[in-house]
């Protein structure tokens, strides 16, 4: 196995310990905080404060390396204009987001627990993406002619 | 004032921002989870380190029902059609906003990228909405 293989195995691990001891694999602590008419939960801010807070200081110094430790080059987006593509996608994924309670990562962590609601909600999110690559191919193929 | 349910919040989003550091650090690529998955369903050319992220995650997701039972508790009133219709609108919907949580939530919104700032704000917004009116106009079921 590759080195860059064994690093995304222990990040995997990782990211998924922190997604279980969050509380981002329960439905209704993820909807609890989204709503916020209702008894409002805030605690699930403190998940993407505890991630933002890291990772803001990690940019701060690893965005100074010409590369990375192991692979050979970075592979950063690099786009900063908003279109509607962005906008839309996004206001899609929210919607799909507090109706379900499951945002991606939570929901592959959750898949093995074998709860028929996730197994479903999985399998729906894999067909969008593979939905979404047809439709955006056909878009493209169209655009060319 | 108790603030013990802040502890367990904050320690899982410093692990995932650890993991996200590390990806950037040493693999020099965004963690996001959208993305990954996506890209383990077509010819890329890091498609062995996408599949062993996934690994990494369905690994815990087998063992921490038995270690913390609770975590994959708190399901909620939804039935099948309601469950398909947000999984298709989450797949969809990361693939064409390019990023979940994850890519835009954590990565983007700390890299200080104004997309991931107007995508942040923007499922937060329409999950906010979505949560209300299943919960307030729907009677908390769908």
């Amino acid at each position: 196995m590759t080195r860059t293989r064994w690093v995304s195995l222990f990040v995997g691990l990782l990211f998924g310990v922190g997604l279980v001891i969050s509380g981002m694999t329960r439905p209704d602590k993820v909807i609890g905080f989204l709503d916020v008419a209702g008894a409002w939960d805030p605690s699930l801010m403190f998940v993407m404060g505890g991630g933002v807070a890291v990772y803001a200081v990690a940019w701060q110094i690893v965005r100074r390396w010409k590369a990375p430790l192991v692979a050979p080059a970075f592979a950063l987006p690099t786009r900063r204009d908003i279109d509607g593509r962005l906008v839309a996608g996004a206001a899609l994924f929210g919607l799909g987001w507090g109706i379900g309670g499951y945002c991606p990562g939570p929901a592959l962590v959750s898949v093995p627990s074998g709860q028929s609601a996730v197994l479903v909600f999985v399998a729906a999110m894999v067909a969008g993406m593979q939905i979404f690559r047809v439709w955006d191919a056909r878009g493209r193929a169209a655009s060319a002619t | 004032m108790e603030f013990g349910w802040i502890i367990a919040p904050l320690v899982g989003g410093l692990q995932i921002g650890g993991a996200s550091a590390i990806t950037l650090a040493a693999n020099g690529r965004i963690a996001g989870t959208s993305g990954i998955l996506a890209g383990t369903m077509r010819p890329t050319d890091d498609r062995g380190d996408r599949v062993a992220f996934l690994v990494g995650l369905l690994a815990v997701g087998a063992v921490a029902p038995f270690v913390m039972p609770s975590a994959f508790e708190g399901g909620v009133d939804r039935s099948y059609p309601a469950l398909i219709l947000a999984g298709l609108l989450v797949g969809f919907g990361t693939q064409l906003g390019n990023g979940c949580t994850s890519g835009h939530g954590v990565c983007g919104l700390s890299r200080g990228s104004p997309r991931s700032m107007v995508a942040t704000g923007t499922f937060m917004l329409t999950g906010g909405i979505a949560a209300f009116v299943v919960g307030h106009l729907l009677g908390g079921a769908l």
